[in-house]
């Protein structure tokens, strides 16, 4: 007894202690790994054929040329700009009704589940889905694109403002009621101070992704330096493409760096 | 002032918390609810106001049966009733003027409010309320920057504002330590007798309702099993309010020297009476 | 202070002036702002096509309906594609991110002057190009198909997945690698031990959240040749052949709804 107790060893316990749960996930996963590169047709001879004109290809990139199609690039890129703003204004403008319909704690149940199912629709599908129907109905431009993009920011707006309102302090909102409010008041003084600085974050945010997607929607029509880039690509002016591509990240770190001021400030 | 008539409440699950609670409260009587965790005190004090609704039974107010009351005539009654939360409940982000300001909410218009541009009269009085509390210097801070004590004086103006009839107040001590406690409780006696308001404190700790109330209510699984004064609580009404326990250090009474004068002679004169 | 005193009586602002002021004059600017953005939208539209629209969109709700059912069949295999552009594409990223994050985070960098600017410059561009303009590039390189989708998830995703993962690195607590250390651990000890358990779970997250995030992109990816259900998407629209458009659709959102059960599932048992 003694003995067994000088040698008792010690192994982990394992992550998952169900051992046929684990055997299971670990025989599903690689089977499913071998299915999946069984079926991927790797053209192992294409790609190794892609080496040299993959480097031709990235040595094509630079230096980027900023000059030789500036004012296409600066249109677009000020096309796309201006998309953003307004599509994130108004997305914002429409999410907020739809984000407190969407809230249980707030909404009678038909109102909620309305509201839930508008949410749900605009956020199941990718932007440029939206944005090729919105193209077919208006016609080519920003507008479409500009919709495509309100639509999403509903979308994701709405949903992140109610969870965010069935998170809040209960009490803090029982006491402002307790006072004889009315509901709008109580949205005021008991709701509004509760979501807003997170609120106010996520606006940023979503400002930040209606940029970088208005450079997908003009793709297929939606306007803004999407179209640009697709040129730039089947003229195979791979120096203008990298100039813009340049341009996005460059706007993308200052619309970060400055909302992260934006939001320490409303702390 | 306040009467309750065979209030009874159910709540969803199927837990009856209220079985016909007959009670009622005359102007400016201080009375001290307490019993067990999941007594239904808590609810008591809610469907009074009815943030939580009662399943039957009525609530009158200075005869005004608020239980059948609408949408526009609840909120008129629950002004005249100011409530004191267990946590303080302060809106975080706000400042401490905005907080106490709130309790002015059902008086003024959406847009005033929404602006925060009050009637001056508002402001005066949440100015004295503030001296009064001790927190004049604090207006603009908001309120995560205050410590416990302080908070629940921001939330004791909040309820004062109003101008109220009747204080509900919920556990306001629970989470304060025990010097704390004794002066909230004091500031929350001396303001009901400057105002001759009535109030219902519930409260976990009998030591400190023997302190300030002069009527005391046990509760138990939603029934009254006491009413009467602090000296009525004997061992064996606390066994059946709360179970069996040795309760001689609780009935061997507050230190006398914890006691204001004012609170000394208050109490002698209630134990002449009840001997 | 925004307490005033005028005369006897105390006079309480919200703000102070001067912040009040501020806070008007940057509405009025922003208001400014969007109308004249939306103005050089609104010169760029040809308002007799959006007030066409409604009948345009009769006109192709009715071309749509009812759904070619039987095109389902021809679907299998790329939503299968799809499914694996995600996955194979969310599992690269993964692998791919961890270092990154460790060199990006202020308290695990080698070094704060070289690793970490060139780790942040990976992180930013890999997230500011969208999947899709990845895929653009891709099929240029290696030619269209399944490879280069995964190639574009893969590298859309290295930026997302490396900041949240070098954030949570960011936020650890700091005794506990502490305690790890005045054990006389080496870095990879305490790396082991010290930091790998507390971000455990904030790496699970961030893996399904991407994975459910993915689904969605890789259904779009196949409008530039980069495989998937796209393909056959925008096959069907240039075919004009709308019965098919609406399947594919129905098909996406289905796909959608299982992901977002399968991760909120896994998410409830991982997390």
């Amino acid at each position: 007894m003694n003995k067994n107790i000088q040698h008792r060893t010690w192994k982990r316990p394992p992550f998952i202690t169900n051992p046929l749960l684990k055997w299971s996930l670990i025989v599903g996963a690689s089977l499913y790994l071998a299915l999946a590169f069984g079926t991927i047709d790797f053209d192992w001879q294409r790609i190794a054929d892609g080496a040299p004109r993959g480097k031709r290809f990235i040595a094509s990139f630079f230096p980027p040329d900023f000059l030789t199609r500036s004012s296409a690039i600066l249109d677009g890129i000020f096309e796309s700009l201006w998309m953003t703003v307004t599509s994130t204004v108004i997305g914002i403008a429409l999410s907020i009704p739809i984000g407190l319909g969407a809230a249980r704690n707030l909404a009678p149940r038909a109102v909620y589940l309305l509201c839930r199912a508008i949410v749900a629709l605009s956020r199941t599908f990718p932007e440029i889905i939206l944005a090729i129907f919105f193209v077919k109905l208006f016609g080519f431009g920003p507008f479409a694109g500009f919709l495509a993009l309100s639509l999403a920011t509903i979308g994701f707006y709405g949903k992140l403002l109610a969870e965010d309102i069935e998170d809040m302090d209960p009490v803090q909102a029982e006491a402002v009621r307790a006072t004889g409010a009315t509901w709008w008041q109580w949205l005021i003084y008991a709701v509004l101070p509760q979501v807003l600085p997170r609120m106010i974050g996520l606006g940023l945010y979503r400002f930040d992704i209606n940029f970088r997607e208005s450079a997908v929607v003009g793709i297929v029509g939606g306007g803004g330096i999407g179209a640009t880039l697709l040129t730039a690509f089947d003229r195979y002016e791979f120096d203008s493409a990298a100039a813009i591509l340049l341009i996005i990240i460059a706007i993308v770190m200052v619309v970060e760096y400055s909302s992260g001021y934006i939001r320490r400030w409303v702390q | 002032m306040l009467r309750l008539e065979n209030l009874q409440k159910q709540y969803k699950t199927g837990d009856r918390a209220l079985k016909g609670i007959d009670l009622v409260v005359p102007k400016g009587q201080v009375m001290a609810l307490i019993g067990p965790s999941g007594a239904g005190k808590s609810t008591l004090i809610r469907c009074v106001n009815r943030l939580v609704d009662p399943t039957s039974g009525h609530v009158y107010l200075n005869d005004m049966d608020i239980t059948h009351l609408g949408y526009r005539g609840l909120r008129v009654a629950r002004r005249r009733m100011g409530m004191i939360f267990q946590e303080y409940a302060l809106v975080e982000r706000l400042t401490v003027m905005e907080n106490v300001l709130s309790g002015r909410l059902g008086y003024v218009g959406f847009w005033r409010s929404y602006f925060r541009k009050f009637p001056q009269s508002d402001i005066n009085e949440a100015f004295r309320l503030l001296e009064r509390v001790g927190l004049d210097n604090m207006v603009d801070k908001r309120a995560d920057e205050l410590s416990g004590g302080q908070r629940q004086r921001v939330g004791i103006a909040r309820a004062l504002i109003q101008n109220p009839e009747l204080l509900l107040v919920d556990e306001p001590t629970a989470s304060l330590d025990p010097k704390t406690s004794r002066q909230i409780m004091r500031l929350i006696s001396e303001l009901c007798q400057e105002r001759q308001l009535a109030a219902i404190i519930n409260i976990h700790d009998v030591l400190l309702a023997e302190m300030f109330a002069k009527r005391i209510v046990g509760l138990k699984s939603g029934e009254i099993v006491y009413d009467g004064p602090p000296d009525g609580l004997s061992p064996e009404v606390l066994t059946t309010i709360y179970g069996e326990e040795d309760w001689t250090a609780t009935i061997d009474h507050v230190d006398e020297e914890d006691l204001t004068e004012e609170e000394r002679r208050e109490r002698e004169r209630l134990m002449k009476k009840s001997s | 202070m925004a307490v005033r005193m005028t005369g006897e009586v105390k006079i309480w602002q919200r703000r102070e002036r001067g912040k009040q002021l501020a806070i008007w004059v940057g509405w009025l600017v922003s208001v400014a702002i969007f109308v004249y953005c939306w103005q050089l939208i609104s010169e760029k539209t040809i308002w007799m096509f959006v007030n066409d629209a409604p009948r345009q969109a009769a006109d192709l709700a009715e071309r749509m309906i009812p759904p070619k059912w039987e095109y389902l069949d021809k679907l299998w295999i790329p939503l299968w594609d799809t499914l694996n552009i995600a996955t194979l594409g969310t599992v690269m990223a993964l692998i791919l991110a961890v270092p990154i994050a460790f060199c990006a985070a202020r308290n695990t960098t080698p070094s704060v002057l070289l690793v970490r600017p060139v780790a942040l410059f990976i992180i930013v561009s890999s997230r500011s190009i969208n999947s899709l303009v990845w895929a653009l590039m891709l099929v240029t390189i290696i030619g269209p198909g399944v490879v280069a989708g995964i190639l574009a998830i893969g590298f859309r995703s290295i930026g997302f997945c490396a900041k949240l993962l070098y954030e949570a690195i960011e936020e650890i607590d700091e005794t506990q690698v502490e305690a790890i250390t005045a054990t006389g651990a080496n870095r990879a000890q305490t790396l082991a031990f010290g930091i790998v358990p507390q971000i455990m779970p904030a790496f699970a997250g961030i893996s399904i959240f991407r994975w459910d995030i993915n689904i969605r992109e890789s259904t779009v990816l196949g409008l530039v040749g980069a495989g998937g259900i796209g393909l056959q998407l925008d096959a069907s629209i240039s075919t004009l052949a709308w019965t098919q458009v609406s399947v594919i659709l129905l098909a996406i959102l289905a796909t959608v709804i299982v992901s977002e059960w399968v991760s909120a599932k896994v998410r409830h048992a991982v997390i």
